[in-house]
């Protein structure tokens, strides 16, 4: 049986287990890093909020995994490795899969406390700690990982600035034109770049105090992050006599093969035909190609596609082909931040390459057609931008994974596939940079299958069209609704979205009758569910305003019953660790002492946020709080696809942060300014401006227009702003339906909002009147007084917090 | 050999919805399907480790009778168990009879 070893688990070796799949023989790893294979081109999202466990890839049976284990050394007559704590293990096949470690350029200082590199989850994990206490930090290396580092800084509260060599940013990907735009756009965002700027050294006695360029200025910082470029982790092949590159790399022939044939290298350890890859894409491949060898195959490695495109700090930047070429067409807009350049050939027939910053159309679209005739003439392509083009089926499509438009094709058909899920699965396609995902759309769409809208597998019709029948047939059940419309018995994707159109269009109780079996937990007990099993409470509080008084009760509530206490980004209070029996109790204190259901656990109206605004600010021209308490309180309890939140502030300084709103409100000399679709989470976008200088009774009607044709249209778990970006005609179709009228809709919505106002009631008030609803808030059935035993807490800066529950 | 609890009255539990009752340390998800069914399950969610199954959305999958997991939605039969987004992750399921009006479930 053959016995094959892995050294290191990157994404190569993963790339490389999975291809073995069927192997006979046996496969173990060991890998440094105490955690298995993770997906490192998505490093940046772990600190967005993604955990280790969801990068981490999944594991092939069969496979022996040793992790938190460095090999130090290779026998080659014994064929063994040994690891540094002296476990040797045989082998018959060794594969290196090293990959590469960040170059830490050799200055005064670069061992300090508080420099980093950017390369591992434990990296990430040291930088937050740091950023903690820090203020500023600097990004050594202006390079692709480099603004990935910077953005990540930013990310987490720090002045930040980035110190390139180059003259411009991005060296590699962008020429000089671009890397101006480019620079630009970062330098809005409000970070500093030094370019043509080198590192003298890392000041500071036993911490970094900041970082001294070459001509003395200093540059004050308390982390810096060295990110100057990668060396592959040759070390162990170096020291077993391989043959390795003059500037470094594991030396193999195309089939990853060695100067020892017993030992395969690959992934960005590996240089093949004279070059190093930095990219997952051909790190992939010759993990593929190993494979195939390994099991007797004769795949070879020809090379590589290396295409990036990256959206960084909000910018899009793409590079494709060659960057140079006999020809070249541009266009340049310093004012809209875009940067476009095409190479071509001496005839302008052959397309070579490209660079794109601040719109990387070209890059969707033409990138297969590199080394091909184009399909026009180089200027129309350049500022038409979204064409749509049909690909040649040998483009290829996806460069990670290195699929071509034909397979993506054959697949859609052969398969039935209806969306880009079902490509992923079957072809690898977009699976990992998703930067390929426009095209795969793109194909879809033009194979002609109906493309799946449908909600589950209990409704084949979108939630936009659910609403409609719900809204025509006058439907009021669920089971009417899956019995005529649907199938089977639903699930927890349909049933929410079915409770939350009847109640946007009919105002009744959540909690009434069949309704109350549609619900997800939290508004099964209004309220919102934490990991070990409790539950939270927040109380409205219009525009953030509040009296002593009723703060004073929310203070005696939260100590009587012992919960968690904390200010929200919501301006408002939220209360922590109630057991279910115990929320009548609470809201029964906080419905008698005047406070409603802040529908912190719906897909609802959230807050309204506000600034003091005209009656205190020196600078206010509205009262921008008592707009947001009327605001707040019209729409409150309005269930809708999404989470909905909202702001108003009083001047254009926008101290509520009206711009990152569903709708947001700024106030002007002569009126308000309202601005929608802005979100802030995940994936921020500043909203638009849609009317501006209106009075207030035109900003109410226009946003009741706005939030009912969102409601009414809008995909299901899709914020505004998704819902805008998806939209036909973007904004100025929006403004043509809800201001200009285009669809004849506008009396519908306004009606719709009317009878929303006029039948909003309060409904924990209305829950605590009505016994039968008040009978499921219990632990257990059979034990209706007795706390859940599975729920503890310990105190931390003395409060409350859950103890661990075990998994 | 079952040995059968009397944990509520059959009206108690709601059509498509979950109840929990505590059998000495164990905690058994029951629930009440909309065509009169009922299923028990453990009441621990696999993948969190809290106790909350019982608070999940009932529903179907292909016809099998299912709940999904409160907190982050992982699916499981009503019938067998078995997660099935993840078939390798079960949770216990236990015997459930109604008689005389009275729900009994069995932990043995
Ligand atoms: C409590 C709070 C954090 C805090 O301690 O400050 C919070 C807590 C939660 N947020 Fe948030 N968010 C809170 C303000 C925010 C804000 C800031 C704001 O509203 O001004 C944002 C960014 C603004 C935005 O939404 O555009 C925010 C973006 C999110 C997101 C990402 C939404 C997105 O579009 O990407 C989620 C996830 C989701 O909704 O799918 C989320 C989801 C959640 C959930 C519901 C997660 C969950 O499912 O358990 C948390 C439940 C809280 C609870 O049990 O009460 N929370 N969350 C804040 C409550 C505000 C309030 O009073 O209602
Ligand atoms: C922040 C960031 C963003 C990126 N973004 C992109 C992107 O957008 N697009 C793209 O194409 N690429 C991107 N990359 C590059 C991509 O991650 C790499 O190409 C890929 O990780 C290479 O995989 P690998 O398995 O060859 O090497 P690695 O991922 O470096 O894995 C090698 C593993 O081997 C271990 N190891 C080394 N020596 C030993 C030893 N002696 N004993 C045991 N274990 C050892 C290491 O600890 C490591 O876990 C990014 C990289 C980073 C850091
Ligand atoms: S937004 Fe303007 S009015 Fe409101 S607090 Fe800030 S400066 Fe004052
Ligand atoms: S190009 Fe990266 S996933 Fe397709």
């Amino acid at each position: 049986m053959t016995r094959v070893v892995v050294v290191g688990h990157g994404p190569s070796a993963h790339r490389l287990v999975e291809s073995l799949r069927g192997f006979a023989g046996s496969i173990t790893i060991v890998g440094e890093e105490p955690r298995p294979a993770y997906d490192r081109v998505a490093l940046t999202s772990y600190l967005a909020g993604k955990t280790a466990e969801d990068l981490t890839y999944p594991v092939p049976e069969g496979v022996t995994l040793r992790l938190g284990s460095r090999v130090t050394g290779i026998d080659r007559a014994a064929r063994t490795v040994i690891t540094a704590d002296g476990e040797i293990s045989e082998y018959d096949v060794l594969v290196l899969a090293t990959g590469s470690a960040p170059f830490v350029p050799p200055v005064p200082g670069k061992d300090l406390a508080g420099c980093f590199v950017y390369r591992t989850i434990e990296d990430l994990d040291a930088i937050r700690a740091a950023a903690a206490t820090a203020t500023a930090g600097i990004v050594v290396g202006g390079g692709l990982l480099g603004l990935e580092a910077a953005d990540a800084l930013r990310g987490l509260g720090l002045e930040t600035h980035v110190v390139e060599m180059s003259p411009w940013l991005m060296p590699r990907q962008v020429d000089e034109g671009g890397g101006a735009v480019l620079r630009d756009h970062v330098e809005r965002l409000g970070l500093t770049v030094h370019a043509g700027a080198g590192v003298k050294e890392i000041a500071g006695p036993d911490r970094v105090t900041g970082l001294v360029k070459p001509d003395g200025e200093v540059i004050p910082a308390q982390i810096v992050v060295f990110s100057a470029g990668i060396r592959p982790r040759d070390e162990l092949a170096r020291a077993s006599g391989l043959a390795v590159g003059e500037r470094g790399g594991i030396v193999v022939d195309e089939g990853m093969r060695t100067s020892d044939p017993s030992i395969y290298a690959i992934g960005e350890c590996a240089l093949v035909g004279g070059q190093i890859y930095g990219l997952v894409g051909p790190c992939f491949t010759m993990a593929e190609v190993a494979a195939d060898r390994i099991m007797g195959g004769t795949s070879g490695f020809s090379g590589a596609d290396l295409s990036t495109k990256l959206k960084l700090l909000g910018v899009a930047v793409a590079q494709f082909g060659q960057m140079s070429g006999a020809l070249d067409v541009t266009y340049m807009d310093p004012v809209g931040g875009v940067y476009k350049k095409l190479f071509v050939s001496d005839d302008a027939r052959t397309l070579l390459g490209g660079i794109c910053v601040g719109d990387a159309g070209p890059y969707d679209t033409l990138r297969p057609y590199v080394g091909k005739p184009l399909p026009g003439l180089p200027s129309d392509l350049l500022f038409t931008g979204g064409v749509t083009l049909d690909l040649p089926d040998d483009a290829q499509v996806c460069s990670c994974n290195n699929v071509t438009a034909g397979t993506v094709r054959g697949a859609v058909l052969d398969k039935a596939l209806t969306d880009v899920p079902g490509i992923k699965a079957c072809t690898r396609a977009g699976s990992t940079c998703g930067s390929c995902v426009p095209l795969l759309k793109q194909i879809l769409v033009k194979s002609g299958v109906p493309v799946s809208k449908a909600l589950c597998e209990h409704f084949t019709q979108s939630r936009a069209e659910l609403f409609e029948i719900v809204q025509v047939r006058a439907i009021t059940t669920f089971t009417q609704l899956i019995e005529e419309h649907g199938s089977g018995r639903g699930c927890d994707i349909c049933k929410p979205a079915v409770a939350s159109i009847l109640a946007s269009l009919h105002n009744t109780h959540v909690l009434d009758g069949e309704q109350a079996a549609l619900q997800d937990t939290n508004d099964h007990f209004l309220a919102n569910i934490q990991k070990n099993g409790t539950y939270s409470v927040v109380p409205r509080i219009p525009g953030g305003e509040i009296t002593p008084d009723k703060l004073i009760v929310i203070g005696e509530v939260a100590r009587d019953f012992g919960l968690y206490t904390k200010i929200t980004g919501g301006q408002r209070i939220d209360l922590f660790g109630a057991r279910v029996e115990q929320l009548p109790q609470i809201w029964r204190r906080l419905v008698d002492a005047g406070f409603e259901s802040g529908h912190a656990y719906g897909k609802a109206l959230r807050t309204v946020k506000s600034c003091v605004g005209s009656t205190w600010c020196r600078y206010g021209v509205q009262d921008s709080a008592a707009l947001a308490i009327m605001l707040e309180t019209r729409y409150r309890g309005l269930r809708s696809p999404h989470k909905l939140k909202s702001a108003v502030s009083g001047c254009a300084r926008e101290c509520a942060e009206a711009r990152s709103k569903d709708f947001g409100v700024i106030a002007t000399e002569n009126g308000w300014n309202l601005y929608v679709c802005g979100n802030g989470g995940f994936k921020p976008r500043h909203a638009d401006l849609l009317v501006s200088d209106v009075d207030t009774d035109t900003l109410i009607r226009t946003i009741d227009r706005f939030l009912m044709f969102y409601i009414r249209t809008a995909d299901r778990l899709q914020r505004t702003s998704a819902w805008l970006e998806a939209m036909d005609g973007g904004l100025d179709h929006l403004r043509d339906v809800i201001v200009h009228d285009s669809l004849g809709l506008c009396a519908d919505l306004d009606a719709q909002i009317e009878r929303h106002v006029a039948g909003y009631f309060d409904e924990w008030r209305a829950t605590l009147d009505d016994p039968d609803k008040l009978r499921r808030f219990t632990s257990f059935v059979n034990a209706p007084g007795v706390p859940d035993p599975s729920i503890s807490f310990v105190t931390e800066r003395d409060q409350i917090r859950p103890v661990g529950v075990s998994s | 050999m079952s040995e059968w609890t009397s944990v509520c009255g059959y009206a108690d539990l709601l059509p498509e919805r979950g109840a929990c009752a505590l059998l000495g340390s164990e905690q058994v998800a029951l629930f009440r399907t909309f065509d009169g069914r009922l299923y028990a399950t453990g009441n621990r969610d696999p993948y969190s480790g809290a106790y909350v199954l019982s608070r999940g959305i009932v529903g179907t999958r292909n016809g099998e009778p299912t709940v999904a997991s409160p907190m982050h939605k992982q699916v499981f039969s009503l019938v067998t168990g078995a997660c099935l987004d993840d078939p390798a992750t079960f949770i216990p399921i236990f015997p459930i009879r109604v008689s005389s009006g009275m729900v009994e479930v069995s932990v043995l």
